[in-house]
């Protein structure tokens, strides 16, 4: 659901996104050494295959964005693992457009780049015991970001699109909640079995 | 979708022979084109024109539907609700409501975009191999390292996705059936968990392998793309196809 099809933005959305992307994906890059590389691949084929799992949410069912557990495990480089991802799932999945790549790029990683930005650091200072919260947050946070961006894409595309964009942003809000324990879940599962992954220093975490 | 994660149906025929660099930057162009349509037959002239690339290329019609039917949700909130808030002539009335005829146009043009740019889609990529795809994008002038990101990733999804299968076997062996509970959820939320610890002792038994075959920080990509006259020849084609489409919706 995070990913807009073709046709739907207008240009100047469209080019915005793209241009955006663009820029923080070369910083990205810059960042992300040829030693990193394997870690950054194997990772990002991790939340791929994790976001392929159909998570089952009262009638329906939904699929993790991740975007937020991206950002607190992977920092800056989650940029391009998402990028990357995004793109496998429009080229082989037919989800989300191609024009409309750089724009469903930037309502991932911008989410995940806040959460890396804060909430990383947040969690290398809180008690072990209490990082589910940190992880939960991520979650929350990621979700919700990024469907007030999706939903500012299409308002700045039409007014006409406004409606559907309120609507979309309430059908985020179950998967928000269930993506927030998952996320909390996991991060506090990964602080019990392989702290490390969780808590990187600084150099690492590029 | 879970089961295979990343096989695509392989095309045969015309399609398949072409250069992969032709495919991407023909279905770029195509996708680009589209989205640049503001009338309906020329819309869904370009609709017919992907319908056919894309049986050309030798995917089943079964497949096709079914990839057509991952535009879903997002869809549906946008083509029930634009006939309602977009202002001009009113065609229907449900209760307070009136559907106009420029809501309806906005919505049928949309559904006709989205559904062409993804049947160009997989009809001219989706068919590629995923390592190709990467080695075609690197000619095409992308950045080696998110190439070389692109092609691990590829390889390493395929690896996990095997590990995924494993794991939830075991979970299956253990009687667990997902449920829309907490009880699921942090099944899941270990299940996760344990992906990415798994994947982590790969990726340093992926480094120990490179630094055993002697990687100094540079990595090489050693497919030969080969052009053929044909290429050329389909690139002229589809420019003169693709050319067509703008001139026609300018005309009407």
């Amino acid at each position: 659901m995070a990913h807009i099809p073709d046709g739907v933005l207008s240009a100047p959305v469209l080019v915005g996104g793209g241009l955006m992307s663009a820029a923080l994906l070369g910083i990205a890059l810059k960042r992300l050494d040829y030693d990193r590389l394997p870690q950054a691949a194997v990772l990002s084929a991790a939340f791929f295959v994790s976001s392929l799992i159909s998570v089952p949410l009262g009638p329906s069912s939904v699929h993790l964005l991740l975007n937020g557990l991206m950002g607190l495990l992977l920092g800056w480089t989650a940029l391009p693992a998402l990028f990357v991802a995004l793109l496998l799932q429009a080229v082989f999945f037919g989800f989300g457009g191609l024009v409309a790549l750089g724009v469903n790029t930037m309502n991932m990683a911008l989410p995940a780049l806040i959460c890396a930005l804060t909430l990383a650091p947040w969690m290398r200072r809180v008690a072990p015991g209490r990082r589910f919260w940190v992880g939960a947050a991520a979650g929350g946070l990621g979700v919700m970001a990024t469907a007030a961006l999706v939903a500012i894409d299409l308002g700045l595309s039409g007014e006409a699109f406004l409606p559907a964009a309120q609507i979309l942003v309430l059908t985020y809000i179950p998967l928000a909640v269930v993506e927030a324990l998952i996320t909390g879940t996991v991060v506090a599962f990964l602080q019990r079995v392989a702290p490390e992954i969780i808590i990187h220093d600084e150099a690492g975490h590029a | 979708m879970t089961e295979g994660a990343l096989l695509a149906p392989l095309g045969s025929g015309w399609i398949a022979a072409r250069d992969p660099r032709l495919r991407i930057l023909a279905a770029t162009l195509f996708a680009l084109i589209t989205i640049g349509l503001d009338h309906l037959p020329v819309a869904l002239l370009a609709f017919a024109l992907a319908l056919s690339l894309a049986l050309t290329a030798g995917i089943r019609p079964g497949f096709l539907l079914r990839r057509l039917a991952a535009l879903e949700g997002f869809m549906a909130i946008l083509l029930l609700s634009l006939p309602f808030t977009v202002p001009g002539h009113a065609i229907a009335e449900i209760g307070p409501l009136a559907a106009s005829r420029e809501g309806l146009h906005l919505a049928g043009l949309i559904l006709l975009k989205a559904n062409t740019v993804v049947l160009t889609l997989t009809a001219l990529i989706g068919t590629l191999e995923p390592v190709v795809f990467g080695h075609a994008l690197a000619r095409l002038g992308v950045p080696e390292k998110l190439v070389h990101l692109l092609l691990m990733t590829i390889r390493q999804i395929h690896l996990l996705h095997q590990e995924y299968l494993r794991l939830r076997q075991a979970m299956r062996a253990r009687a667990f059936v997902p449920r829309s509970d907490r009880h699921t959820w942090n099944s899941y939320g270990w299940l996760m968990g344990m992906l990415l610890v798994r994947s982590l002792d790969r990726a340093q038994r992926v480094m120990a392998a490179m630094r055993c075959r002697g990687f100094r920080g540079r990595l090489y990509l050693l497919d030969q793309p080969r052009w053929r006259i044909a290429d050329s020849g389909s690139a002229a084609g589809f420019m003169i196809l693709c050319m067509g489409l703008p001139i026609l919706d300018r005309i009407m």
